[in-house]
C-alpha cells in the first residue's frame, strides 16, 4: 500500500506545479525576447542620422518672434486651447472651470460658459466652427453648440457625449462635428458619436493615464497617436481599435504629441525635458531635441506649417523653437513667471498661441508671430 | 544632447521617478557640482560692519558658473535657470523673501539638503504658525516679520485660536533651542529655515513652485514618504487629500494579455520598414516643398494678418477664385486637391468633362458618410450602394472583385466603414490616373498661369 502512494504522489505534484506560474513566466520571456528583437530590427535600418542628412540644407537665420495679441479674461490658469478652422477664433478652458471663445484677431470674447467642474483640461473647436467640446475633472466630454445670439445661455444647450472613469485629458473632433476622440486618465482613448453619445470604438493598450492625442492629418487615413504616463506613444487604427505601432523611448510622461504635417511622423514632448521625433515609415525615434540646460519638462509641442520648426512649451516658463531637421535650437522665448500649458500653431501657420498664467494678473493667452 | 539618468534607486530600491522627482534630481546634480570643492562656486565668509556674513557667494558667481559649466550661451538663459533653482529653494538670497537670481553682488546661500523639495515636503499651517510665532520672539531686526507674514500670523491665530497655547509653547521651545546655538550657525540655519518657508508659503505675487499639475499629483509614487512635520507637531502620516491617493499596484499581466502582447510584437516584426536615409530625404523634401507656404519662414503675400491687421490673406484663401500659390499647391499631391474645396470643385469639373466623375463622387460620398451621425449611416450606405455599386447603378464605379465581394457583405450589416476597401481602391486609381491627368490638363495649367501675370513675386 505504501508503495502505491509513493508512486502516485510525485506525478500529481508535478502536474500541478507546471500550470499557472510557469506558463506566465514563459510567456513573459517570450514577449520580452520579441520586444528586444524588434529593437534590433529597427536599429538595423538606422544607416544615418537625420541631422547629418540635413547638413546640406541652409541653416535658419536668427529667429525673432513678437507677441501680437494678448487675450485676458480667464480668472485662473489656462489649461487648454484650440484654434477654429477660420484661423482667427480660439476656444480656451481654465482651472476655474471657465470656457471662453474668442476672436483672437480682435481680442473680443464671443462666448463664455462656466463648467460645473474645475480643471477643464481639454477643449476643442468643431470643424464647422459651430460648436466647442470640453471636459476635465468631471470625467466627461461635453459639446456646446455656439449660436450667434449674444444672450444665449450656452450652458442650457450642453450635451454630454463622452464618459470616462477618470479625468478627461484631451479631446478632438474628427473631420466632422459628429465624432469626438477623447483620451483619459483611465488609460483609454475612445471615439464617440456626438448625437447619440454612443461609444463607437475604444482604444486599450496604455498602461497608465493617457495625457494627449492628435489626429493624423490625412484625407484618407483613420489613425491617431496618443501619449501617456507609461512613457509610450501609440498609433491607433480608428476602425479596429488596434494599436498599429508603439514607441517607448521617453524617460518620463509624454505630455504632448503632434503629427508632422505630412502625417509620416510625429513629435512628442515629455517630462524628461526632451522633445522627440518618431517616423512611422522608419518605425523608430529619429531625432531628440534637448539641451543640458533644459531640465524642466515639455508640456506642449506643435509644428510650423512646413514642419521645419518645432515649438515646445516647457514647465520652466520658456518656449524653445527647434530646427526639426538639424536638431538645433533656433530661438527661445522667456515667459518669466508665465507657465506654458498649451501651445498651438494656427491652422494656416500664420501664428501660434500659447496659454499662460500671468502671476499678478489672471490667466491669459498670447498670439505670437515671426517678426 | 546629454542623456539624463532618471534611474536613481531610492531607499526602497525602486527606480521609478515621478516627473517632479526627475526634475529635482537634475537640479540636485547641478547643485552638487556647484558645491564641488574644486570646480564649484567659491563660498566665503564676508566681513560686514561689526559682524560676519558666513557661507555666501554672489549672484554673478552663480551666473558665471552656469555659463561656464552648463554650456549655456547667454546670460539671460543662465539667469533664467538660476532663478528657477532659487524659486525651488536650492539656494536663496540672504536678505530677501523673493526667490530670484540677480546677476550682481547680492549674496546667496545654499539650502541644506534636509529642506530640499525632493524630500516631498508638505508642511502644515500649524508648523507655519509655530515658525512665525517663534520669529516674533526673536529680537533681531533682520528677523522682523514682513507685512505679508504678519498678516498670515494674524490669520493663523484666528484659525488656531483653540490650539494657540500649544503652538505658543512649541514656538518658545524652538526659540530656546535656537538660542543655544553658535551665533554663526544660527545665522545660517535661520536663513535656511526662512528660505524653506519662502518656497512653501511664498510672498504673495510670487510663483508657487510647490503647485503640482493635478494630473501628476494623483500619482504620487511614494505618498508615505511625504514629510509634513517640520517641528514635530504631528505624526508623519499621510492625510486623505486627493494628492495622496495611493498609486495602484502595478498589475501583473494576465496570460491573455501576454498572448496579446506577443501577437503585437510579432506583427511589428513583420512590418516593412524604410531605411533612415530614405526617410530623411523624404522629410527634407517635404519641408522644402512647403517652406514657401510657411509663414514663419516666408512672409505671406500680401501680408501676415496678425502683423498687418489686414485680413486680405485670409480672404484670398477663402475666395472661390484661387490664386497662383494656392493652385500650385494642388500640384504637390492629390490630398492637396481633395483638401481644398475649390480644388475639389475644379477636379470634379475636369472629370465631368471626361465623363469620368463617378470615382471622385463616390470617394466624396464615402467621406461624407463617415462624417454623419451613426443614426443616419444605414440609410446613407444604402443610397451609396444604389448609386455607385448595385447592379445597374447610375454612376457605376469599377472596383476589383475582392473589394466588391467584401463591400457586398458589409452592406448587409452597414457601418461607417462599409465602403472602406472600395474607397481605398478608388483612391489609388484616382491618384495614379485621374489626378495626374488633371494636373497636366489645360484647365489646371490655365489656372496656374492665369494669376502669374498679375501678381508679382516678392523675393
Amino acid at each position: 500500500m505504501l508503495r502505491g502512494l509513493e508512486m502516485e504522489t510525485p506525478r500529481t505534484n508535478l502536474a500541478v506545479a507546471s500550470q499557472p506560474s510557469d506558463t506566465l513566466t514563459t510567456l513573459k520571456t517570450e514577449s520580452e525576447t520579441l520586444k528586444t528583437k524588434l529593437e534590433e530590427e529597427r536599429a538595423k535600418l538606422h544607416d544615418v542620422e537625420l541631422h547629418q542628412v540635413a547638413e546640406k540644407i541652409e541653416a535658419l537665420g536668427q529667429f525673432v518672434m513678437k507677441t501680437r495679441r494678448t487675450l485676458k479674461g480667464h480668472g485662473n490658469k489656462v489649461l487648454c486651447m484650440d484654434w477654429c478652422k477660420d484661423k482667427r477664433r480660439i476656444v480656451s478652458s481654465s482651472q476655474d472651470g471657465k470656457v471662453i471663445v474668442w476672436d483672437a484677431f480682435t481680442t473680443n470674447k464671443e462666448h463664455a460658459v462656466t463648467m460645473p467642474c474645475t480643471w477643464v483640461m481639454a477643449c476643442a473647436y468643431a470643424p464647422s466652427g459651430c460648436a466647442v467640446a470640453c471636459g476635465g475633472l468631471d470625467n466627461k466630454c461635453s459639446v456646446y453648440p455656439l449660436s450667434l445670439d449674444k444672450n444665449e445661455n450656452l450652458a442650457a444647450k450642453k450635451k454630454s457625449v463622452a464618459m470616462h472613469t477618470n479625468y478627461l485629458s484631451a479631446c478632438c473632433f474628427t473631420n466632422s462635428d459628429m465624432q469626438i476622440l477623447t483620451s483619459s486618465g483611465d488609460g483609454t482613448c475612445a471615439l464617440w458619436d456626438v448625437e447619440s453619445g454612443q461609444m463607437l470604438q475604444s482604444f486599450h493598450g496604455h498602461a497608465a493615464d493617457v495625457l494627449c492625442l492628435d489626429l493624423a492629418p490625412s484625407e484618407t487615413g483613420n489613425t491617431f497617436v496618443s501619449g501617456g504616463c507609461d512613457k509610450k506613444a501609440c498609433v491607433w487604427d480608428m476602425r479596429t481599435g488596434q494599436c498599429i505601432q508603439s514607441f517607448e523611448t521617453h524617460e518620463s510622461d509624454i505630455n504632448s504629441v503632434r503629427y508632422y504635417p505630412s502625417g509620416d511622423a510625429f513629435a512628442s514632448g515629455s517630462d524628461d525635458a526632451t522633445c522627440r521625433l518618431y517616423d512611422l515609415r522608419a518605425d523608430r525615434e529619429v531625432a531628440i531635441y534637448s539641451k543640458e540646460s533644459i531640465i524642466f519638462g515639455t508640456s506642449s509641442v506643435d509644428f510650423s506649417l512646413s514642419g521645419r520648426l518645432l515649438f515646445g512649451g516647457y514647465n520652466d516658463y520658456t518656449i524653445n523653437v527647434w530646427d526639426v531637421l538639424k536638431g538645433t535650437r533656433v530661438s527661445i522665448l522667456f515667459g518669466h513667471e508665465n507657465r506654458v500649458s498649451t501651445l498651438r500653431v494656427s491652422p494656416d501657420g500664420t501664428a501660434f498661441s500659447y496659454a499662460r498664467l500671468l502671476v499678478n494678473w489672471s490667466g491669459s493667452h498670447s498670439v505670437i508671430t515671426p517678426l | 544632447m546629454a542623456k539624463n539618468n532618471s534611474l536613481h534607486p531610492n531607499s526602497n530600491g525602486e527606480t521609478e521617478d515621478s516627473p517632479n522627482m526627475l526634475v529635482y534630481r537634475k537640479m540636485e546634480d547641478v547643485i552638487a557640482r556647484m558645491q564641488d570643492e574644486k570646480n564649484g562656486i567659491p563660498i566665503r565668509t564676508v566681513k560686514s560692519f561689526l559682524s560676519k556674513i558666513p557661507s555666501v557667494f554672489s549672484g554673478s558667481d552663480i551666473v558665471q558658473w552656469l555659463l561656464k559649466n552648463l554650456f549655456i550661451e547667454d546670460q539671460v538663459e543662465a539667469l533664467h535657470l538660476g532663478t528657477l533653482m532659487a524659486a525651488h529653494g536650492y539656494f536663496f538670497p540672504i536678505s530677501d523673501h523673493v526667490l530670484t537670481l540677480k546677476d550682481d553682488g547680492t549674496f546667496y546661500r545654499f539650502q541644506t539638503p534636509y529642506f530640499w523639495p525632493s524630500n516631498c515636503w508638505e508642511p502644515e499651517n500649524t508648523d507655519y504658525a509655530v515658525y512665525l510665532c517663534k520669529r516674533t520672539m526673536q529680537n533681531k531686526a533682520r528677523l522682523e516679520l514682513a507685512d505679508y507674514e504678519a498678516e498670515s500670523l494674524a490669520r493663523l491665530q484666528r484659525a488656531f485660536a483653540r490650539k494657540w497655547e500649544f503652538i505658543f509653547m512649541q514656538a518658545e521651545a524652538q526659540a530656546k533651542v535656537d538660542k543655544k546655538r553658535d551665533k554663526i550657525e544660527r545665522k545660517i540655519l535661520d536663513s535656511q529655515e526662512r528660505a524653506f518657508w519662502d518656497v512653501h508659503r511664498p510672498v504673495p505675487g510670487c510663483v508657487n513652485t510647490t503647485e503640482v499639475d493635478i494630473k501628476k499629483s494623483s500619482r504620487m509614487k511614494k505618498p508615505h514618504k511625504t514629510r509634513k512635520s517640520v517641528y514635530g507637531l504631528q505624526n508623519d502620516i499621510r492625510s486623505n487629500s486627493p494628492t495622496h491617493t495611493p498609486a495602484p499596484e502595478a498589475k501583473q499581466p494576465t496570460e491573455e494579455e501576454l498572448r496579446e502582447q506577443i501577437k503585437f510584437w510579432q506583427a511589428q516584426l513583420d512590418r516593412h520598414r524604410l531605411k533612415m536615409s530614405k526617410v530623411a530625404e523624404s522629410l527634407l523634401s517635404y519641408t522644402e516643398q512647403y517652406s514657401d507656404y510657411d509663414p514663419f519662414l516666408c512672409t505671406p503675400d500680401p501680408s501676415n494678418p496678425w502683423i498687418s491687421d489686414d485680413t486680405t490673406f485670409w480672404e484670398m484663401e477663402a475666395s472661390k477664385e484661387p490664386g497662383q500659390t494656392r493652385v500650385r499647391r494642388w500640384g504637390f499631391v492629390i490630398n492637396e486637391v481633395l483638401k481644398d474645396p475649390v480644388g475639389r470643385e475644379q477636379f470634379l469639373k475636369f472629370l465631368e468633362s471626361e465623363f469620368s466623375s463617378e470615382n471622385l463622387r463616390f470617394w466624396l460620398a464615402v467621406q461624407e458618410l463617415k462624417k454623419r451621425p451613426i443614426r443616419e449611416v444605414p440609410t446613407r450606405v444604402q443610397e451609396i450602394w444604389e448609386e455607385f455599386l448595385a447592379a445597374g447603378a447610375p454612376s457605376a464605379i469599377n472596383v476589383d472583385s475582392k473589394s466588391y465581394d467584401k463591400t457586398t457583405q458589409n452592406v448587409k450589416d452597414p457601418g461607417r466603414y462599409a465602403f472602406e476597401d472600395a474607397q481605398e481602391h478608388i483612391y489609388k486609381l484616382m491618384k495614379s490616373d485621374s489626378y495626374s491627368r488633371f494636373i497636366r490638363s489645360s484647365a489646371y495649367q490655365e489656372l496656374l498661369q492665369a494669376k502669374k501675370k498679375k501678381s508679382k513675386n516678392l523675393f
